[in-house]
């Protein structure tokens, strides 16, 4: 059985490994727009992975997550630049999910006690105050036009379009291609953690509390301490893809972070389907690279209309955003756990296909397996 | 002290604007267990339709067609869509989620429709005003505050006296027992809901009339702020949300009326005081100030 096992986990492995190698090579062979729609999908796949650790496994309901990810920007932006302390730059990186990490603490008075519905509501609150602050504050956010993101230095290289100047076996490689890697390093970064938080202790500590929070409590589980520690954790997910964004977009504006980007994280996660890192990824990579796409392809597309053509038709944009909340709909009431559960359940269908005698395909087995797992009532007068 | 009136009047307007959009929240609230994120482009579409028709029609049949057709579409995604999911306190929360891709989907067409137009719904009150004393008050917020309190009025007494209401009731206390009882569940939520949609079409007008610039594709984010609004009251407290709704038009009004005085907090900090309101009574009262204090039984 060991050996199984052992066998199991030198194959996930070599998978993980092939799966790595290839996301090493798109800067060799893709020009700068897809560059750019992976780097602002890993982006999103951390600042996801981050509200499924809140909202899929802890169970708690956020709409906050645009003002954390802006925390993690204009940190960032602060902290390196000028008007700014001008620190270097990685350790800029380190003090701006701190500082995301700090302002979840900040927010745990209210995390820890309110709950479910309530709580949605209340950190809604938090990006429409903190949207009113970037835009007042002018000498530290720059108010209304944002400021200027200061490149990332590690060490003498810089990730921007020079200095040093570097060409890989006959590939310049610009900005996108070097942010390429430092996204890919940091998402992998941010796998690896999830997945081992998702698996201690604390994790299924958060787990339990989900499900029953009166359960939870009777075994020992620190209700209030656990979720406000989600919260933290969550919102330096968010600090540190807010971090990646701002070196993506090179300049960070108040109004990208509304309340329309907090709901476009919800997206990535129900789509996904909640609770789940690869699930999270999944729905992030969708959410992001569908409105890019569209807008891309809009002339090819059939019913879409280019992008600035007559008021009243359909855009690309417009019908990015069609799809998608048809898509929230679609999953919620016929595949509750999301593109993740879809991808497993189609794999253990062919699975059994496979084990079974090719002889007789009429006899399939009547019911599937239950999709949605079994949860047990909750109580709540 | 005008000007003290003078702002006390327009947040009582806005209150009660507001409450006609709580109200809605609740009820949904109270008979689903869903907080209906569609809600501000529920009030979009209605004002959208009378926008649309009150030329053909008039104001008044355009008025009763939209507020029946946003309540039956509203009751129509309860019924076609959210009960799809179920009835226990889990599929509350998935559902509620499901709202918000309504609410996208809703929105992204009404807002293309609309463009970078502001409709005019052509009310009767117009921009007149009338003198009361030492004040000048709009018509249309006189009006704002008198229709929504007979409607409102008109709403707790169908709470109060009418078997739907009373079915309601029995379905927010305890769902098994009510359906046990022969509470038609699926029914009554849909009622639910068709009120609220005819709720939020009614509060379109009121947020589009005098002094407001006419209906504009960001109304349904104006209608945001009855989030607070009805949290504040205790989501399940009709007669919470009346009062949620008091305070924070009242509190919007004061803060826009003292901005100068008010300078520290930044420039249009009345937008976002009920958010900051709402913070700060859900620390104290994390169920709001009617909620329920809910013991959990095993």
């Amino acid at each position: 059985m060991s050996d199984r096992l052992l066998h199991t986990l030198t194959r996930r492995r070599g998978r993980l490994l092939l799966l790595a190698a290839v996301l090493c090579l798109p800067p060799f062979y893709l020009d700068a727009f897809w560059l750019r729609i992976g780097l602002f999908s890993m982006a999103a796949a951390i600042g996801a992975v981050g509200l499924a650790l809140l909202s899929g496994t802890a169970g708690q309901l956020s709409l906050g997550h645009a003002f954390f990810l802006a925390v993690g920007a204009y940190g960032y932006s602060w902290f390196a630049g000028d008007p700014g302390p001008g620190l270097p730059p990685a350790l800029a990186v380190l003090l701006a999910v701190l500082l995301a990490g700090a302002a979840g603490g900040l927010f745990s008075p209210v995390a820890a006690r309110v709950k479910g519905i309530y709580l949605g509501i209340a950190t809604l609150a938090l990006v429409f105050l903190g949207h009113h602050v970037l835009l007042t504050a002018d000498s530290v956010t720059g108010g209304f036009n944002g400021r200027s993101v200061p490149p990332l230095s590690l060490g003498g290289f810089t990730f921007a379009e020079s200095d040093p100047e570097l060409t890989v076996i006959g590939v310049p490689f610009g900005a996108e291609e070097r942010l390429w890697y430092l996204g890919l390093a940091l998402f992998a970064f941010t796998w690896f953690t999830a997945r081992g938080l998702l698996r201690s202790r604390p994790g299924r500590a958060l787990a339990a509390l989900r499900d029953s929070e009166t359960a939870a409590a009777v075994m020992g589980v620190d209700v209030a301490r656990h979720r406000s520690a989600a919260f933290v954790v969550s919102s330096m997910y968010a600090g540190l893809a807010g971090v990646l964004l701002a070196l993506a977009f090179r300049r960070v504006v108040p109004d990208y972070f509304s309340l329309v980007l907090s709901v476009d994280y919800l997206a990535m996660i129900v789509i996904g389907g909640l609770g789940s890192v690869a699930g999270a990824t999944a729905g992030a990579v969708f959410v992001t690279a569908l409105p890019l796409l569209m807008t891309r392809y809009a002339d090819q597309l059939p019913l879409v209309a280019a992008p600035g053509s007559t008021e009243g038709a359909v855009g690309p944009t417009e019908a990015a955003r069609y799809l998608y909340g048809a898509a929230i709909v679609l999953v919620l009431l016929y595949a509750p756990d999301g593109l993740h559960g879809l991808a497993r359940r189609a794999g253990d269908r062919v699975r059994r296909l496979r084990s079974r005698p090719p002889a007789d395909p009429t006899d399939r087995p009547s019911s599937p397996q239950p999709t949605a797992a079994a949860r047990p009532k909750e109580h709540t007068p | 002290m005008t000007v003290l009136l003078d702002n006390i009047l327009g947040g009582l307007a806005l209150g009660a604007v507001y409450a006609l959009v709580a109200l809605g929240f609740v009820v949904i609230f109270k008979a689903s267990g869903v907080l209906n994120f569609a809600h501000g482009s529920l009030l979009l579409f209605g004002g959208y339709l009378i926008a649309v028709l009150h030329d053909d029609l008039g104001f008044a049949g355009a008025l009763a067609l939209a507020v029946l057709t946003t309540a039956a579409l509203a009751g129509a995604l309860d019924r076609f869509l959210l009960q799809r999911g179920g009835q226990d306190a889990h599929s509350a929360h998935v559902q509620t989620i499901v709202t918000i891709g309504i609410d996208i989907v809703l929105l992204t067409d009404l807002a293309r429709r609309i463009g970078g137009d502001l409709l005019t719904l052509g009310d009767p009150w117009g921009d007149a005003v009338t003198e009361l004393g030492p004040l000048t008050v709009a018509d249309s917020r006189l009006a704002a505050i008198v229709v929504s309190a007979v409607v409102i009025g008109a709403v707790f007494a169908l709470f109060r006296f009418t078997s739907w209401g009373l079915s309601l009731r029995a379905a927010a206390e305890d769902l098994e027992a009510a359906a046990l009882m022969g509470v038609r569940l699926g029914r009554v939520r849909a009622g639910a809901w068709c009120l609220a949609g005819a709720l939020a079409a009614l509060a379109a007008v009121f947020l589009a009339a005098f002094p407001a610039p006419g209906l504009e594709r960001t109304t349904g984010q104006i209608a945001l702020n009855a989030f607070p609004a009805a949290i504040l009251g205790g989501l399940a407290s009709p007669a919470g949300a009346l009062a949620g709704s008091l305070i924070i038009g009242l509190t919007e009004a004061l803060v826009v009326g003292y901005q100068s005085e008010l300078h520290v907090l930044g420039e249009g900090f009345g937008d976002v005081a009920p958010y900051a309101v709402m913070l700060l009574v859900l620390l104290v009262r994390p169920t709001g100030l009617f909620g329920a204090k809910g013991a959990a039984r095993v």
